[in-house]
């Protein structure tokens, strides 16, 4: 901060040219702060990763300024603005400085304006690639019901919430699943519904959320970029079993993709992934006492049940 | 005023009067600050069974229902009967002493509104002992989870918790409408609006959010009780209810009692500051009428929260900027603090450590904050530790910082003796280390993608969460010295003298602790702004006659 008392300038060149080497050194840390951030997110497996990661790595970078900024003045108070062990007289009385709080209005004003136009075009791209296009001002999706037939993307699931399990259906191909499978680079058109209570339908490394809501259906489009074993988690509390109801999102390559639909429709329907249904069995014959739930869904019956215990990619 | 004045050998009152129904500010004040803390050391206990079970992958501590409901209830717990109550009880002890009123406007409605907090806090501590458990659900409570009610029992814990959340909303109205009339209607003689301490204009601001937002949560409560035990559908897709509608009922309440949390500490980090740089509140007028701005933008930002439940983008777009614009007025707030450290005197007292170690927290979590507020991020991060970690540096790192900061100043004031420095600094250090290794480690695991409010995780996140628990652990022993000290120092601490910290205000023109009827009706005459440190003006007229005085009567009371 520069507030200089009209009376005496302090500000020597000298510690001008120190001012002006600690700003940039605090700019070089928060661009550098600002690539860790990709660091710190799981890995890029959709279109919209790219897009939110950048946003975020920019954030971050600003936050980083901000933050050190604020520090380092608190910091040279503390180291150099303490008074002696005795010194009870008070300092020179700086009532205010209207140049400075105009300032300090203006910048962060600039400043957030500036991170939430930039927010707002990642929000238009990203309502582009689909998933937020769900709902509209005058005419609803789920009003209109199936499928809206302006944009057809090349694959169509049926997302089914439940206390507490996951079931995917493939319409096109008579095909479902409690394992969610992807064509990598192709785009789907998830229609998300509850049976009961909200969910949230959250993959971290597609960056998406959108929450299931009971008594309505919801479109939701994504891309996935990346082959690999992710994971999909409940992200709206839905009760007891809220932390287990996690499955498997596998993106594989087109022909995989139509390998694993043509195995699966000839598979007959079997119990799907359900922990909390299994949990629950447990709960009962161990006699463990708690307080009340109500009790799982019974787990879906599917063709491909899928597997809980693989490892997925962070 | 009306009140009688009491003569000056007045014998020393009871301590009984802390378990009556009494009407004297002073004693209601210190009421809710104690009450708030008996059920901060609850919600604690709660806090350390959550990090117990979570500092392992698995849920194998309790049961995952009993996790569901214990932190369901340390949510409920802090918020309603921890920080609501202990800001109400500094608002009670500051608000009539810093504006030389005898009392609050409402004196009977004031004891009803703490015995309200007394009440609903039996209330929820019994659902803790009915069939079923506690509420499950969160303290959002969102149906149609909270509605589900697994016993089919017309009393559940859910609903006691919901007709306690809405006795709250009921206190807490009762509050603003008693704070807001003192404030606008009691002042001394010369205080006008631009001569009223800080603090006051934060209460005034926090207490008008409270009239305007409390009856959109008291309905939304009391609407989702009827859903609940009286079969009504407001809620219900299944009888044409909308669930996403009480989210927008809950938050058009709930996001603004952020700010009704963090207005009052803004106001104390404004007075304290001052004290301990022995130098004016850097743009006091700014500071002041920056309360009002946050209050206009919080009341238009609660869509935030909902970004992933299903709203319009237009919406989503509008609320952002609204909420990135609220980091405009906290900045002009933060800069204006730093501009009353700079060149200051600095003095490390224990509540200026807690003021300084609160503004770090601060900035922190307003980054962070900003992060939440652009939508792309906020549909990655939300409903991860992300937020758990943001809410929790506001919270915990900035307000309970905050509020730490003012026990230490103003309990000479109140209680008459002095706290212990080597204890506060003690509980400083812990406090802020504790909170730094507890809330920090949530972003990782949040930005990875760690759902809240999980019993159970993928063991990728073992690592942060195990620091966290950590820190949670630290925080809790930090409560020790902080107990010790206040115990300690009000049963035999050194008597304080009138303005132990060399304060300007006009709660310092009184004797600590002050008579019940504080200046009774010789309220001084305000002359000038608050915060004239190194000015050399007085705050009052007569201001030498009044201190000498109350010098005389501390070195009286030192000499006995």
């Amino acid at each position: 901060m520069t507030s200089a008392s009209p009376q005496k300038p302090r500000f020597t060149p000298v510690s001008m040219l120190g001012l002006a080497a600690w700003v940039v050194l605090l700019i070089g840390l928060s661009w550098w702060m600002g690539q860790q951030a990709y660091h710190w997110l799981p890995v890029q497996a959709s279109t919209a990763a790219p897009l939110v990661d950048g946003l975020f790595s920019f954030e971050t970078a600003i936050g980083t300024f901000v933050f050190l900024g604020v520090v380092s003045v608190m910091v040279w108070v503390l180291l150099m603005h303490r008074a002696d062990k005795y010194d009870e007289s008070d300092a020179e009385p700086i009532e205010g400085n209207t140049r400075l709080e105009v300032i300090w209005t203006a910048i962060p004003f600039v400043l957030v304006m500036a991170i939430a136009v930039y927010a707002m075009r990642v929000n238009t791209t990203l309502g582009m690639l689909g998933p937020m296009e769900h709902i509209h001002l005058s005419n609803p999706v789920e009003e209109v019901g199936g499928y809206p037939g302006d944009r057809l993307p090349a694959e169509q699931v049926e997302v089914i919430a439940r206390q507490w399990s996951w079931e995917f259906r493939y319409p096109a191909a008579n095909v479902s699943s409690t394992e969610l499978h992807l064509a990598v680079d192709q785009p789907v058109t998830f229609r998300l519904v509850s049976e009961d209570v909200l969910h949230g339908f959250y993959i971290p490394a597609f960056r998406l959320k959108q929450d299931v809501v009971p008594g309505r259906a919801i479109d939701f489009n994504l891309t996935p970029t990346r082959v690999g074993r992710y994971r999909l988690r409940d992200s709206q509390f839905s009760g007891t079993w809220f932390a287990a109801n996690q499955v498997d999102v596998v993106v594989e390559s087109g022909d995989d993709h139509s390998q694993w639909l043509e195995t699966a429709s000839r598979q007959p329907l079997q119990s799907g992934i359900s922990d909390a249904s299994l949990e629950f069995e447990q709960r009962a014959q161990s006699g463990r006492s708690g307080w009340a739930t109500v009790p799982p869904a019974p787990p879906p019956q599917v063709n491909v049940p899928g597997s809980n215990l693989l490892p997925h990619d962070g | 005023m009306t009140l009688a004045t009491f003569p000056a050998d007045e014998p020393k009152p009871s301590w009984t009067r802390y378990f009556s129904f009494n009407t004297d500010a002073k004693v209601i004040g210190i009421q809710y600050i104690v009450l708030a803390f008996f059920f901060f050391l609850i919600g604690g206990l709660l806090a350390m069974i959550i990090r117990g079970e979570l500092i392992t992958p698995e849920a194998d501590l309790v049961d995952r229902t009993v996790y569901n409901g214990i932190y369901t209830m340390h949510g409920t717990v802090m918020l309603f009967l921890f920080i609501f109550p202990v800001l109400n009880g500094l608002n009670n002890l500051l608000i009539p002493t810093m504006i030389g009123a005898p009392d609050m406007a409402f004196p009977r409605l004031n004891a009803v509104a703490f015995w309200l907090v007394a009440i609903f806090g039996v209330l929820l501590m019994a659902s803790f002992f009915v069939p079923g458990g506690p509420a499950y659900s969160g303290w959002w409570s969102y149906p149609p989870v909270s509605i589900q009610n697994p016993l089919g029992h017309l009393f559940s814990g859910q609903g006691m918790w919901l007709t306690a959340v809405a006795l709250s909303g009921l206190s807490s109205i009762m509050g603003a409408v008693n704070f807001v009339t003192t404030i606008i209607r009691m002042r001394a003689p010369g205080m006008g609006f631009f001569r009223m301490p800080v603090f006051c204009w934060t209460a005034l601001a926090a207490q008008s959010l409270q009239l305007i937002g409390l009856p959109s949560l008291t309905g939304g409560a009391i609407m989702l009780l009827f859903d609940l035990v009286a079969g009504t559908t407001f809620y219900d897709p299944a009888g044409g209810g909308d669930p996403v509608l009480y989210q927008h009922f809950f938050w058009f309440y709930s996001h603004p009692a952020v700010y009704v949390i963090i207005l009052p500490v803004f106001g104390i980090f404004s007075e304290l500051f001052p004290v301990y740089s022995r130098k004016p509140l850097f743009g006091y007028v700014y500071v002041a009428l920056a309360s009002f701005i946050i209050v206009g933008l919080g009341l238009i930002v609660w869509v935030h929260h909902m970004f992933p439940s299903g709203v319009a983008q237009w919406m989503r777009n509008l609320f952002m900027f609204t909420t990135m614009l609220i980091a405009v007025p906290t900045g002009v707030k933060v800069f204006a603090w730093l501009g009353t450290l700079w060149r200051g005197k600095i003095r490390l007292t224990t509540p200026m450590l807690f003021c300084l170690g609160g503004l770090f927290n601060f900035v922190f979590a307003g980054i962070t904050g900003v992060m939440l507020a652009t939508v792309p991020i906020d549909l990655h991060v939300s409903n991860t530790y992300f937020v758990v970690g943001h809410f929790h540096y506001v919270i915990y790192g900035a307000a309970v910082m905050g509020i730490f900061a003012a026990i230490y100043h103003w309990f000479p004031k109140f209680i008459g003796r002095m706290p212990y420095e080597g204890l506060g600094k003690l509980h400083f250090l812990l406090t802020f280390i504790g909170a730094n290794l507890n809330f920090l480690p949530m972003h990782p695991a949040g930005l990875m993608g760690m759902p809240r409010r999980v019993s159970s995780y993928d063991p990728e996140f073992a690592f942060w969460n195990v620091l966290a628990s950590l820190g949670a652990f630290l925080l809790g022993v930090s409560i020790i010295p902080f107990l010790l000290n206040m115990i300690s120092a009000w049963v035999r601490g050194p008597k304080a003298p009138h303005n132990p910290w060399n304060a300007i205000g006009l709660e310092w023109l009184l004797p600590s602790p002050p008579a019940e009827d504080n200046f009774g009706e010789h309220v001084p005459v305000v002359i000038s702004r608050p915060y004239g440190y190194g000015l050399g003006k007085p705050l009052v007229e007569n201001q030498e006659a009044i201190e000498q005085v109350l010098t005389a009567a501390d070195l009286q009371e030192a000499s006995r």
